[in-house]
């Protein structure tokens, strides 16, 4: 006889949908202490929902929490250890700054409570924008953004914007500046926002030594029809781009303005800001350079921060300070309008204000520091092992590629696949494009030196493997409930969603 | 600084290490001219006593966070059960990244796909993406979702959207050669208008609010048919999705693009954010839908589990020619809806919806009997409406609010200065027979001594 019993129930937790049986329940409300009108008064039955919420799971209180919990087991975290996806600064999220979030003076605060009843909401989301235009040497900021990617599309549509009221009338239905540069490095959102934001893009060629390239930018702005450039700094091969000065200086000479991705501001907070560089315009990732919880892909929140002479062009409203009372204030007519509906992820803001006003001006300069000092162990440990395709000291990432282990067959998804046996997230792969095989690693200041150490170790004892017992690399997961998943079969037939045994057979 | 590990000696001994004397020459790679020489003018270091106190003291100056409150328009205060922000708050879910790894992310993967499920179910819909940042940029991108579809250019979009969410529109399409056109709404009924006339070969949708912003529920088929024999697509916006639990789906009615905010779903309303916007659509229009979307995969020995796929649609693949330029979205939020609505359930959600209905009938009525105040539509509604008060609604909310202890709504002059006398009423499961009769009786005296006044 079959063996009927589910071996390791905790590890085949099924959907929510498989769990349910009929007639569970998981909550109890007040009863109803209106006199209740007939629903056909209140809403014609054709109006109304006639499925009975159909599908929709029926549990009590302790499956779901058992549900959730067990899943919840199948994931790493920041908690559990190094979380080393570079550009990505998975840092330590403090409980503290869960727990402010959650003063009920700020989470049942309606956002459209009139304003001289959300005054401390107000303070709060002003004294966070001093802090990070003091950070970024950026006299203008927004919170309104709700993610990176989302700071970014206001940034560009600023400058849209700005050249628009400098240069005047569009010539021929088209403004006369379309270009927006952008470095063959740079994250795939950088061209996404520009597109959105009705720029046409051009890549810019890097340097052997991963720098951008001054003579391939001189080319491009002798066009006359750049409007800016897109660029992160550190870049995404971990360097910092020494020539920024300089590069910002050819942008302006062309006419164009500059844009700073500040996904990697965590290498830079309390040492260089921005503004003083020549960036005119900036998103920084809450989520990221301050801490604020990533949550398995959001919420996010990336304020963008600008020159003065950008300032008109932000998102409305602002927030303002008259005296003593805080205002939010919608008569920008330059503004580029809203980005969203209220003020951006307030929840973020606080607990971002939480992390500067916690570290200090002292400690946000310790954390950077920190953060490269790692960045450098890491980079100096593995040096004798693995190929780093260039060679200027990292800053808080440093980027390895497979080149020495493919001759056994062995590439970068194989090793990522390998270090969660010993125990770590693997590091970002397959970025930046520009590098074969490239491996970006960001261990951020929320790690010890022991911890570091073990990561060095495991890296160099996967490449031993890799020599030895390239079968064991290539296989792995060894130590996960699940192997490798077959990624091509599921984007060639696509199950979206959960659906009754009955109904899927005949879809 | 207690969040970095290494002490300063341990950090001294690794410099030394890489034969570096000072912290500073960590950043030889930055010219010199660009190096901060003065500490950051941010405020030295509390502690976390002192902080909490920082914070508390702030918050203390929110006073309408303690008041009963009547405001909806976008942003709902619902009972959220206490295991929702516990399961929430668990390391594994809050500290995680984005499931780049599915091996080591299945927990969220999986919460995602029952996500999707969720949102098709109440939705009525075939495909649900993995979560947008709001309503506001849910609705924004179905906009340009039906631009790619149809390859039409025009959008015809309700005047009873929120007024904030079509602001949102608007930024988005002002450089995707998109021209949004405003669709009336009748005074009389409050809801929206579409004459045959308006609708086009160039038409490529047609955005419908149901519940709308001032509480009418739109009749969605209509719409559909009419919108549909143009051959354009119908689009859905749902601010209050608690209505999915007695309203016939937008799906059902036939919408091809359905967006709701889903702060309703266990969200507290934080002074704005962070909610989570759902995005859903008929199966043939996958392909087109932005963001992440997770699902089914399985590994060598048969065993299932969840991987983000169709990942051809977005920007670290596509680049410029990705559907959206969206990467990191809600995670969590959409988590903490996940765990509401199956927590809630088949019953609880349908009860929520019907008690938000019938305590807003409720208030609708002893509204409606006060002298002076009238309720200036007639289409139905769920749980929010519009009440026009014989004196400017802005002053006497105000006073509501100082003399009476209560939030009474929202004076509608803040996005229509055409309807200063109005305001938006909007009742939920939380607000207790005792609140609308504080809410009423407050209406009243304020109304009566005014009046006094006068005489």
């Amino acid at each position: 006889m079959a063996l009927k019993a589910t071996p390791h129930i905790t590890q085949n937790e099924a959907l929510v949908f498989e769990r349910s049986q009929t007639g569970r329940r998981g909550y109890r409300l007040p009863a109803l202490d209106v006199e209740e009108t007939p629903l056909d008064e209140l809403l014609p039955a054709e109006l109304r929902r006639d499925d009975d919420l159909e599908g929709v799971p029926e549990l009590s209180e302790p499956d779901v929490v058992r549900h959730f919990t067990r899943i919840s087991t199948w994931n790493y975290n920041i908690d559990l250890g190094l979380y080393p996806l570079g550009s990505c600064t998975m840092k330590y999220n403090s409980r503290l700054n869960e727990r402010v979030a959650r003063i009920p003076g700020f989470a049942n605060l309606h956002p459209l409570a009139p304003e001289e009843d959300a005054q401390g909401a107000l303070e709060v989301m002003y004294k966070l924008q001093q802090h990070l235009s003091e950070i970024t040497g950026l006299a203008g900021v927004s919170l309104q953004p709700a993610a990176g990617a989302h700071g970014e599309m206001t940034g560009v549509m600023m400058i849209r914007a700005f050249l628009d009221a400098r240069d005047g009338a569009r010539v021929e239905g088209k403004p006369s500046r379309n270009v927006m540069l952008i470095p063959d490095s740079a994250h795939g959102t950088n061209p996404a926002s520009a597109h959105l934001s009705g720029f046409t893009v051009k890549t810019i060629r890097s340097t052997p030594e991963g720098l951008t390239d001054l003579g391939h930018l001189r080319e491009l702005c002798a066009s006359g029809d750049v409007a800016g450039l897109m660029l992160t700094n550190p870049n995404t091969c971990g360097i910092f781009e020494r020539n920024i000065r300089e590069i910002c200086r050819i942008i302006h000479d062309a006419g164009g303005l500059v844009y700073m991705d500040g996904a990697n501001m965590n290498a830079l907070v309390g040492v260089a800001r921005p503004g003083d560089m020549g960036a005119d315009v900036i998103h920084l990732n809450l989520h990221k350079t301050f801490s604020t919880p990533h949550g398995g892909g959001g919420p996010g929140s990336g304020p963008c921060c600008c020159t003065s002479e950008l300032e008109p062009f932000l998102p409305v409203p602002r927030i303002t300070k008259e005296g003593e009372q805080f205002r939010l204030d919608l008569d920008r007519p330059q503004s580029i309008g809203r980005v969203k509906a209220f003020y951006g992820n307030f929840g973020m803001h606080l607990r971002a204000l939480a992390y500067t006003l916690t570290h200090g001006n002292d400690g946000l300069r310790e954390a950077t520091e920190a953060a490269v000092l790692n960045a450098r162990f890491i980079a100096h440990g593995l040096a004798d092992t693995f190929d780093k395709p260039f060679d200027s000291p990292p800053m808080h990432e440093v980027l390895f590629t497979d080149k020495r282990q493919t001759r056994k067959g062995v590439h970068t998804l194989d090793i990522a696949k390998r270090l969660i046996d010993y125990g770590f997230h693997p590091m970002t792969i397959y970025f930046p494009l520009i590098v074969q095989g490239a491996m970006l690693i960001e261990p951020t200041e929320s790690v010890g030196r022991a911890e570091l150490q073990q990561f060095v170790d495991a890296m160099k004892e996967i490449a031993r493997e890799a020599v030895e017992d390239p079968d064991k690399v290539l296989n792995a997961p060894h130590t996960t409930r699940i192997g490798r998943l077959d990624e091509a079969t599921a984007a060639r037939k696509p199950v979206l969603r959960w659906k009754p045994a009955e109904k899927s057979a005949t879809a | 600084m207690r969040y970095i590990p290494n002490s300063p000696e341990e950090r001294q001994e690794m410099l030394r290490g890489l034969g570096l004397g000072s912290p500073e020459e960590l950043f030889d790679s930055i010219p010199a001219d660009i190096i901060l020489r003065e500490p950051l003018r941010t405020p030295a270091a509390l502690s976390e006593s002192e902080l909490l106190e920082a914070f508390e003291a702030m918050a203390a100056k929110n006073t309408a966070a303690r008041r009963p409150n009547f405001i909806g328009a976008g942003a709902y205060t619902h009972y959220a059960p206490t295991i929702v922000d516990s399961l929430i708050q668990r390391s594994e879910f809050f500290t995680a990244y984005t499931p780049y790894q599915p091996e080591i992310s299945q927990g969220t993967l999986q919460a995602i796909f029952e996500f999707q499920t969720l949102v098709c179910q109440l939705t009525g819909m075939d495909v649900a993406n993995a979560s947008m940042y709001d309503g506001s940029t849910a609705m924004a991108e179905a906009v340009l979702m039906a631009e790619r579809v149809t390859r039409r250019s025009r959008v015809l979009v309700s005047g009873a959207v929120h007024p904030e969410y079509m602001q949102v529109a608007e930024t988005y399409v002002a450089h995707a050669g998109i021209e949004l056109q405003r669709l009336d709404c009748d005074e009389e009924t409050g809801r929206t208008t579409l004459d045959a006339g308006a609708l086009d070969k160039s038409v490529a949708a047609v955005v419908v609010q149901s519940p709308n912003f001032f509480g009418c529920v739109e009749g969605l088929k209509t719409f559909a048919d009419k919108v549909h024999a143009a051959g354009a697509l119908l689009v859905v916006v749902v601010t209050e999705s608690a209505s999915f639990g007695l309203l016939r789906s937008p799906g059902a009615c036939g919408a091809d693009i359905v967006v709701a905010e889903g702060q309703s779903f266990g969200v507290p309303v934080s002074f704005g954010g962070p909610y989570v916007g759902l995005f859903a659509t008929r199966e043939q229009y996958a392909r087109q839908i932005p963001g992440r979307l997770a699902g089914i995969a399985y590994d060598k020995e048969g065993r299932r589990g969840f991987v983000l796929t169709l990942a051809t649609r977005e920007q670290h693949i596509r680049r410029e020619k990705a559907t959206s330029n969206i990467c990191t979205n809600e995670g969590l939020i959409a988590l903490a809806a996940t765990i509401y609505m199956t927590t809630m359930g088949r019953a609880g959600l349908q009860e929520v919806a019907a008690q938000c209905a019938q305590k807003a009938a409720y208030a609708r009525k002893q509204i409606a009997a006060l002298e002076g105040f009238s309720l200036p539509h007639s289409a139905p509604v769920f749980n929010e409406f519009v009440v026009r008060a014989p004196v400017e609604a802005k002053g006497l909310l105000r006073k509501l609010a100082d003399e009476h202890n209560v939030t009474g709504g929202l004076a509608l002059s803040r996005y229509f200065p055409d309807r200063p006398n109005d305001f938006l009423v909007c009742v939920t499961e939380t607000n207790k027979r005792a609140d609308v009769d504080a809410l009423v009786s407050g209406l009243k005296q304020v109304q009566s001594s005014r009046l006094k006044v006068q005489s």
